[in-house]
């Protein structure tokens, strides 16, 4: 065995591709290897579908945020979404194909602005998705990664605590605890619909740490001394990191929808506070005589989660490629 | 099944049953075209062994597969493939069924998951009878059973309506390869066949095999990474790397006087038993690295007695030794070197690391001991952290451990990347960018991040080709010589622990069979099962490898196990 033999090996090493055995024709990418985070960037990002969601998700946030602004900071439109005025036009939206006109959207009932209406509804739907979203995500890893790294008794425990929020109706629980929470704000409400909504996600979660902990790595950590908290999120938890972003897109998008649909129930987000939910619950009446009341609120949240939901199958396709179609 | 009705589709003598010509395959991916296969030309005649050889990505199943015409839709395949006087290229989606199983079948590399485990055996190989038409109903059945007994399985009658969990590996292959016979097939393809099986398994599949030929005139493509198994089963040879035939004759031909480099850089990485002198006895005084006495280690089964996978043994690796730890799956090795490191729990007995019982010590001194202690897995695939970079990866213990500073650990980190040969770009690089036998350096690369004592090193080198193994054994036992640490290796490649060890331990079954001197185990065994095994592992010479399996053939008969070669019932 000589310094010549050490050479074949080296040879037969750059192999970037799983699957590939020879050469690669295209010299562009002949030595050029990506990390785990680059290929899942390129693979996004030729996903149409997930581009086209992402733009229109980025757009309606953009546009909900500048309009009419955020908190004091005043945005662009000049319209203010408590103030009353009077009825133009039978409150019909002035919006033609190239000019805005007064009121876009159209007035409601008392001649308030309906486009500064909306936008206040999607920006309070945005915050709660998103936090529910994020919140749930939190809590779902946790118990998921507790529950499936150490086993025994404390996952028989976490995972019946899972099971029974599970067994209760998602609406019914989140109507009972929304109702008396929403007093408190839409941030009260948001932690408490990220309280019920966490479930899905640990079971997910402890699947895959079940799998990951059986990997020779772990292992290898536990050979070193490595303790569990530091095996769990240096070890197992970044593995689990393309699962974890799928399902929080997923969750954002049926928090949009929890959260109307409560709105529209009336145990949701409560006046003075207004969500495209309960925009569309408080004109229900009105879908004859002045059906935009209906109709601007309902394609909001119809693109948000749209859009959201194709942004997380773009993502999905993206961290596994062999799921879906073939290629 | 006799050997007459096979005329109906056997070719005439001397034609070729399988031949590829020009045959060129590329992929399309996502990186642009990888060229797995470019252009060669094979064949295989009635009751020929052609061994096709090559290591990982050199296209040797890529070949296979196209015979078959099952390579997935992103392949672009150029060239002439004939089976049995039929264009594979030309031939429509249900002649290709068709031309599947009866002219050409498939023998796989693992036969548990080649089987349907939630089929019975008998569901499997009539399904196969019955889809070509060849029996139905009872007489499937009793062909089925024909085949079973025709493989060497015992008791076929009962045993067909079971399942494939009940079965044993090597049963398994058999079936397998019963199944393959179904429809009297041509040729067979066997993409390493024996690979997942143990030595004296693997020998007797061989035997199996070589029946088949003999008998049947059926042509074997053998596809393999074992030289040894070419050896003992090949008639010509055609040698594989990245995508070319860059050899191809008669197997003492091409094993025996090699023309082309890589083969000849092939054949010398093989590790051979029995070439390495007598070494000196390695002294060491002080308590040992690792000391197992009486250990046995049990794993409980819900409503059954616990399963005993280590029974009573005990061994000792001193300071500056390299022990190896043999025998066959099951037998309990890599559970005594898991044990040895703390990850399974000991039932009873003592496992003394440098001193200091483990199996009764808390959880702050035995991570203090722990670091005295580096472990190399097998998979180097599965045992680096996919999310780290090397760098960090080989700096994890030091972290752990509170060992130095960031500039110190990274000073450390290019060291040890400088002792085991790799380029100290190599760093930031994640494990998936690497070759198998790199991220094997990287494994053992942190397994010595801590200086340790005592290094457990668990199959390190059978997942990866030989003339990477031949490479990272050479560095291997440099290092040893460095660094001067005691080592468990655990291994079933008796040439391997060969080439390492200063002694060597031989189990069976969770017990220890006989320990020794290296060269007192391997050179001269007092115990039959040793024996066994030392013969049935296979030599890359081929007159020698015949001469040792007559020896072996001989032997069993003298303890009184005749070996099942194909049974052909003379009806």
């Amino acid at each position: 065995m000589s310094e010549e033999n050490r050479d074949t090996a080296m040879q037969g090493a750059p192999e970037p591709l799983p699957h590939a055995g020879g050469d690669i024709d295209d010299p562009k990418f002949a030595d050029k290897s990506y990390s785990q985070g680059q290929l899942v960037r390129r693979r996004f990002f030729r996903h149409k579908g997930a581009i086209a969601g992402l733009a229109v998700l980025v757009f309606i946030t953009l546009l909900a945020f500048t309009s009419i602004g955020i908190g004091p900071i005043p945005g662009w439109w000049d319209q203010d979404f408590t103030k009353t005025g009077t009825v133009v036009n039978g409150g019909k939206p002035t919006m033609g194909f190239f000019h805005f006109g007064e009121h876009p959207f159209g007035q409601d009932t008392t001649g308030r602005d309906y486009f500064a209406l909306v936008m206040r509804g999607t920006q309070i739907s945005l915050v709660i998705a998103f936090v529910v979203g994020i919140l749930s995500t939190i809590i779902g890893t946790i118990i998921g990664a507790v529950a499936g790294y150490f086993r025994g008794w404390a996952e028989s425990l976490l995972m019946r605590i899972t099971d029974l929020f599970i067994i209760i109706p998602l609406l019914v629980f989140a109507a009972v605890l929304g109702s008396i929470a929403s007093g408190a704000g839409i941030w009260a409400l948001a932690v408490v619909l990220a309280a019920v909504t966490w479930t899905g996600l640990a079971r997910l979660v402890r699947g895959e740490v079940l799998s990951l902990r059986e990997r020779e790595f772990v292992a290898a950590a536990q050979a070193i001394g490595t303790g569990n908290w530091r095996i769990i999120f240096r070890h197992i938890l970044p593995n689990t990191i393309g699962v974890i972003i799928v399902a929080t897109t997923f969750a954002i998008a049926s928090a949009i929808l929890l959260e109307t649909s409560l709105s529209f129930l009336g145990f949701g987000v409560q006046p003075p506070d207004i969500s495209l939910g309960s925009l569309i619950s408080d004109y229900q009446t009105a879908f004859t005589s002045r059906p935009w009341l209906f109709w601007f609120p309902g394609v909001f949240i119809l693109a948000i989660a749209l859009s959201v939901n194709f942004i997380g199958d773009g993502l999905r396709d993206a961290f596994d490629p062999r799921q879906g179609k073939d290629g | 099944m006799t050997t007459t009705d096979n005329t109906t589709n056997a070719p005439l003598e001397g034609d070729s049953v399988l031949s590829f010509t020009d045959l060129d395959v590329k992929f399309n991916t996502e990186f642009g075209r990888v060229h797995a296969v470019k252009g060669i030309s094979l064949d295989v005649k009635p009751g020929e062994v052609l061994a096709l050889v090559g290591e990982s990505g050199s296209g040797k199943s890529v070949t296979s597969t196209s015979a078959l015409g099952l390579l997935p839709r992103n392949a672009t395949i150029n060239g002439k493939i004939n089976v049995a006087g039929k264009s594979v290229d030309t031939m429509s989606s249900k002649g290709l069924r068709k031309m599947r199983g009866d002219d050409v079948a498939m023998v796989f590399q693992e036969p548990m998951t080649a089987l349907n485990p939630v089929l019975t055996v008998r569901t499997q190989m009539v399904e196969a009878l019955e889809l070509h038409g060849k029996a139905y109903g009872k007489e499937a059945d009793e062909k089925a059973i024909e085949l079973l007994r025709m493989v060497g399985i015992p008791d076929p009658e009962r045993r067909l309506f079971q399942y494939p969990h009940e079965f044993s590996g090597g049963q398994r292959q058999r079936i397998v390869i019963a199944m393959a016979l179904s429809c009297d097939p041509t040729v067979i393809i066997a993409d390493e066949p024996t690979t997942a099986l143990d030595v004296t398994v693997q020998a007797e599949i061989l035997d199996l095999l070589r029946s088949l030929k003999e008998e049947l005139n059926t042509g074997i493509l053998l596809i393999t990474h074992s030289m040894g198994v070419v050896a003992d089963m090949a008639d010509r040879v055609a040698v594989m790397y990245k995508g070319d035939l860059v050899e191809q004759g008669t197997v003492h031909e091409v094993l025996m006087e090699p023309k082309h480099e890589y083969t000849k850089r092939l054949l010398d990485s093989v590790p051979r038993l029995g070439t390495r002198g007598e070494t000196p006895p390695v002294e060491s005084d002080g308590p040992k690295a690792l000391e197992v006495t009486d250990l046995v280690v049990e794993f409980h089964r819900q409503g059954k007695t616990p399963f005993r996978a280590v029974d009573h043994v005990s061994l000792s690796v001193s300071r500056g030794e390299i022990v190896g730890l043999v025998g066959e799956s099951g037998s309990g090795k890599s559970t005594i070197a898991r044990t040895a490191l703390g990850l399974i729990p000991a039932a009873s007995g003592e496992v003394a690391i440098l001193g200091e019982d483990i199996t009764k010590m808390k959880r702050k001194p035995l991570k203090a001991l722990r670091k005295r202690v580096g472990v190399v897995f097998q998979d180097p695939a599965s045992s680096l952290n996919p999310r780290l970079p090397v760098g960090d990866c080989i700096a994890e213990p030091m972290e752990v451990h509170n060992v130095g500073n960031k500039a110190s650990r990274r000073e450390k980190v290019l060291e040890l990347l400088d002792a085991v040969e790799l380029p100290r770009a190599m760093a930031n690089r994640y494990p998936h960018e690497l070759s198998g036998g790199q991220r094997q350096r990287v494994s053992i690369a942190r397994a010595l991040s801590l200086d340790p004592e005592l290094l457990v090193a668990d199959e390190p080198t059978s997942a990866l080709d030989v003339s990477v193994q031949a490479a990272v054994l050479k560095m291997f036992t440099a290092l040893q010589e460095q660094y001067d640490f005691g080592c468990l290796f655990v291994s079933h490649d008796l040439a391997v622990v060969d080439m390492l060890a200063d002694r060597v331990v031989v189990l069976k079954d969770g017990e220890v069979v006989e320990q020794g001197d290296r060269e007192r185990v391997l050179r001269n065994p007092q115990e039959e099962y040793t024996k066994r095994l030392l013969m049935a592992a296979p030599v890359p010479d081929p007159d020698e490898q015949r001469e040792r399996r007559e020896e072996r053939h001989r032997f069993l008969e003298e303890v009184g196990e005749r070996e099942h070669g194909l049974r052909i019932d003379d009806k």
